[in-house]
């Protein structure tokens, strides 16, 4: 008699949890959405680091970025918030929690416009969270208007073309003192899983500038922030590998042609030259370069900028290892001398 | 620039106390901005205090850094009346840009100490005059003509004593108090007081103002409202504080801070608070929210104009039932204007704060004591209801100097709401974190981080069911919109209940919150003394209101609701809640002019109602 096959064990992170239980609620965006591909990097890469979702705060603001959070992670907590004010809640619960590791996503709309001076804050105050925007240049939800980040000369599908010069949040985020800058593509799955992997390592704010074409309204002839433009102006400026703490050092490294950057958990960024001279640590040559990029019409990718070693907003405040919103009573109510002498002191 | 506010009724021409005024006057000292002042008129006012007199400061001060006209008011009172009196009874004129108008608003009979060679006397006959060269008295002190400036002031406090036997060991004492740790100030300022004081022996005393000792401030400490809601803040345990600086609401957080640094550092340098100052009040109520949505205590503080732009915040916050504490000490209008003067002027826009079906719920403190302890309730009341709270103080409580009973440790542990544990999930198998399942409106909740997986739910603004999931569906947005009805009903029996004065047989009602009370009890016992005028005082000290509010207006044939501001803020809300056929008996009486309320205007203007 022949025994039926047992059925092969489903593959499990290191938690012993599935991929199935980092997922998500389906997706209402449209199909072919950029977007959608991000969730999806999203999800394996907290699955591969063995992130539990329930450490997980997901926080968003308002437009079709910022709804996809419900489309993955269900097990983990999440906070769809105002337009473009969502970092100034990923950092009251950051400092609720410190335990907590914050992903927000957010979109160009909520990002660099209406967001912008919250965005600026955030980058300057290197509040450890994921800040990844899904970056098409367009306004989804209210049907097709230009975004701060639309390409000087791109035009809509009715034909208007922008002729305001884009914010590029790369620069400014670099400019402002961020200290883990990434660009990439959601058509790129390597290039763009590695790039979280390591943001997830990442002690501070990682931002990440996905471009993430959006089908309906943005993806034409004439687009900057198309499939189609991406495919012609992606300049990778290196082949990224992350290795994580939990993982071997196998391979060796030719520190000529590849940069090694240890990041704070003991996890490794090697980034595999692809243009020379391009160092990921020099904050001004960064910055020079994608002005330069931008100038050409190039879309550089790549891990932009990292400083593994900055201290991030939790650290400075020197906060106690435990969560503040769980302190019991007795950590947090002075006792009853206290009063007494304060007292004392107004009589 | 006239002198903020002076009534021209004479003197009482009968003088009980044998023709002296004893501890019962009050001094207006005129100065400029950033003259240091501050710390001269702290000290007569301590000074005063410390004889056993009851005292109360107001500073009315320009929006400037220096230069611009300040008026310090002290008001003794051996009654123990503390709202500001109208009438000036002494005035230090140091200020020559306002000395003119300041001696021309007196009323006949005041007494005036002023800077010698601003040649007050030739104004008027009908003042006593107490010309001093202030240069010349400290010239012997110091060589730094920086610092002279300085001690001119601490010289008219000497001065002072002398002219109102004021015993000159207090003011030493006053002064050493002012200056904890730096004894070249304090002795400076020492000799500077007994300069005063001893030139004043020259001069003939010919006014009826005199302090004498009492015993009504033993136990009694003195302390600004925005201190106080400090350490309401910090005996509520906050962990944190996002704020940006607002006048007059900076001072609350600068002085938490203080005691966060001193009282919630650890041993190993760990604190057990956050601060941020933040980019806005957009930004900072934001944090409060986040903050609050995973379980810290958390609050912000600021003005009107803050409170404006959290409008949006505070209404996510209502519908997703996130606790945040936002303190608003109330000053006039947006932009510049009298951003220094005090109002009730946010009760309405903060009731409904936000746009859709939103109200929020609202603290009134009436005195020092209860900054200290709503301060302390507003962060369990936050938590317990799922939503924000908003202390509402104002500028003349939040800045100015009251006498108070010490504040009393708080009684009952914190009140940490409905939250779920790990443990209670895994007994639950799961929850639903808008449903009703007590019956009282309010959900339980799971914070961020819970390691349950059944722990997360999905916040979002107006549209979810029970289970928080995305819902436009009308009865489901109608269901939940009645819950939160019912849970800000609820509310009304768990926040603070009204005070009330008076015998309840009056068929005259008096109905006031927050700064005000001070004034409101005077007034009555004007009414009383001057007009055989009975009534009864009801103190509101929430919203929604209690029950009791109501019974209050059913009893009384005219209710005269008095409030700082020009519209009858608190009245409107009150006509939104009381049966229709009980509002006539609203009376308002409006106060806007940017000044601390005072007994005075109050009595009249209802003396004048009651006579129609």
């Amino acid at each position: 008699m022949a025994t039926p096959p047992t059925p092969a064990a489903p593959r499990t992170n290191r938690l012993g949890l599935t991929v199935v239980e980092y997922k998500g609620g389906k997706s209402t965006l449209c199909a072919g959405c950029g977007h959608n591909a991000i969730s999806e990097r999203i999800l394996e890469a907290m699955y591969e680091m063995g992130v539990p979702p329930e450490r997980v705060a997901k926080l968003s603001g308002i437009g079709c970025s910022s709804k996809s959070p419900a489309y993955f992670m269900s097990r983990s907590h999440a906070f769809n918030a105002l337009h473009g004010r969502m970092p100034s809640v990923a950092t009251g619960a950051v400092l609720a929690n410190r335990q907590l590791l914050a992903l927000g996503v957010s979109g160009d709309g909520d990002t660099a416009s209406i967001g912008i001076g919250q965005f600026v804050h955030l980058m300057r105050r290197n509040l450890p969270m994921l800040y990844v925007v899904e970056n098409n240049g367009v306004y989804g939800l209210t049907k097709g208007q230009f975004s701060a980040t639309a390409d000087l000369g791109s035009k809509l599908k009715t034909g208007v073309q922008n002729d305001l010069p884009p914010i590029d949040l790369c620069t400014l985020a670099i400019q402002l003192g961020a200290t883990f800058v990434g660009r990439s593509f959601s058509g790129d799955k390597r290039q763009l899983s590695a790039m979280l992997k390591a943001a997830i390592a990442h002690r501070g704010t990682a931002m990440l500038d996905v471009v993430s074409p959006c089908v309906t309204f943005n993806d034409h002839e004439g687009s900057t922030k198309s499939y189609a433009y991406m495919k012609e102006h992606d300049v990778p400026l290196h082949e990224l590998h992350f290795v994580p703490a939990f993982e071997d050092l196998a391979v060796e490294y030719d520190p000529g042609t590849t940069v090694d950057v240890t990041m704070h958990d003991g996890s490794h960024l090697r980034l595999r030259k692809l243009e020379e001279g391009y160092d990921p640590r020099d904050r001004g040559r960064a910055m020079a370069r994608l002005v330069e990029a931008q100038a050409g019409g190039d879309v550089l990718t790549g891990v932009l900028f990292v400083d593994a070693k900055a201290p991030s907003l939790v650290d400075l405040m020197n906060l106690v290892e435990a969560p503040l919103a769980t302190l019991p009573t007795e950590a947090v109510r002075p006792p009853r001398a206290v009063l007494d002498a304060l007292m004392d002191a107004l009589r | 620039m006239a002198s903020p506010d002076s009534s021209v009724a004479p003197l009482p021409a009968a003088r009980p106390d044998g023709g002296a005024l004893v501890n019962d006057f009050s001094i207006q000292i005129a100065t400029a901005n950033g003259s240091g002042s501050q710390s001269s008129n702290t000290v007569l006012l301590r000074a005063i205090f410390q004889m056993g007199v009851p005292v109360s400061g107001k500073n009315l001060f320009p929006s400037n850094i220096a230069g611009l006209p300040t008026w310090y008011t002290i008001r003794a009172s051996r009654d123990g009346w503390t709202a500001r009196k109208k009438e000036v009874d002494l005035l230090v004129a140091m200020n020559p840009e306002t000395a003119r108008e300041d001696v021309l608003g007196l009323r006949a009979g005041a007494a005036v100490v002023y800077d010698a060679p601003l040649a007050l006397a030739e104004l008027r006959g009908d003042l006593v005059y107490y010309p001093v060269a202030f240069d010349a008295l400290v010239e012997p002190l110091t060589k730094e003509p920086k610092l002279r400036r300085l001690l001119r002031n601490m010289a008219y406090v000497g001065v002072l004593a002398r002219l109102l036997a004021i015993d000159l060991g207090e003011v030493e004492h006053a002064v050493e108090k002012q200056f904890p740790g730096k004894p070249k100030a304090r002795d400076l300022n020492v000799a500077a007081a007994r300069a005063g004081f001893e030139h004043a022996a020259t001069l003939e005393k010919r006014d009826p103002l005199v302090v004498r000792r009492m015993d009504r401030t033993a136990g009694k400490i003195l302390v600004d409202g925005n201190a106080a809601a400090a350490m309401g803040a910090l005996f509520a345990g906050v962990t944190v504080v996002a704020w940006y600086p607002i006048t007059p609401s900076s001072s609350l957080v600068e002085t938490l801070i203080g005691h966060l640094r001193r009282y919630r550092i650890g041993p190993d340098g760990k604190a057990t608070f956050a601060v941020v100052q933040a980019e806005d009040e957009l930004s900072a109520v934001g944090m409060a929210i986040g903050a609050g949505w995973a379980g810290a205590r958390a609050m912000t503080a600021t003005a009107g104009p803050g409170v404006s732009l959290m409008s949006e915040f505070a209404g996510l916050a209502y519908y997703a039932e996130i606790p945040a504490v936002i303190f608003d000490v109330q000053r006039v209008g947006p932009s510049t204007g009298l951003p220094t003067r005090t109002a009730q002027g946010d009760i309405l826009s903060t009731a409904f704060l936000s746009h859709g079906d939103t109200r929020h719920v609202l603290l009134l403190p009436g005195s020092v004591e209860e900054c200290f302890t709503m301060g302390v309730d507003a962060f369990d009341l936050a938590e317990r209801l799922q939503t924000p709270v908003f202390v509402m103080t104002d500028l003349d409580l939040g800045m100015n100097v009251w006498m108070s009973d010490p504040f009393p440790y708080p009684a009952r542990p914190l009140d940490r709401g409905k939250v779920l544990s790990k443990e209670d999930l895994d007994r639950l198998d799961g929850f639903a974190r808008y449903a009703d399942v007590d019956g009282d409106g309010i959900g339980w909740r799971t914070l961020p981080g819970t390691p349950h997986p059944k722990a997360a739910y999905f916040t979002r603004g107006t549209g979810h069911d029970e289970k928080s999931a995305y819902s436009e569906d009308p009865r489901t947005f109608e269901r939940n919109l009645a819950r939160l009805e019912k849970k800000l009903d609820g509310a009304r029996d768990l926040l603070p209940a009204p005070v009330r004065e008076g015998s309840g047989e009056a068929k005259v009602g008096l109905l006031a919150y927050g700064s005000s009370d001070p004034a409101l009890r005077e007034a009555r016992e004007q009414l009383r003394r001057e007009a055989g005028l009975e009534s009864d005082y009801l103190r509101v000290r929430a919203y929604p209101f209690s029950r009791e509010v109501r019974a209050f207006v059913e009893a009384h044939e005219r209710v005269y609701v008095v409030e700082q501001n020009r519209d009858g803020q608190l009245a409107a809300l009150l006509k939104l809640d009381l049966p229709p056929a009980l509002v006539p008996r609203l009376r308002p009486v409006p106060h806007l002019d940017g000044l601390p309320l005072d007994a005075r205007t109050v009595s009249e203007a209802i003396r004048a109602e009651e006579a129609r």
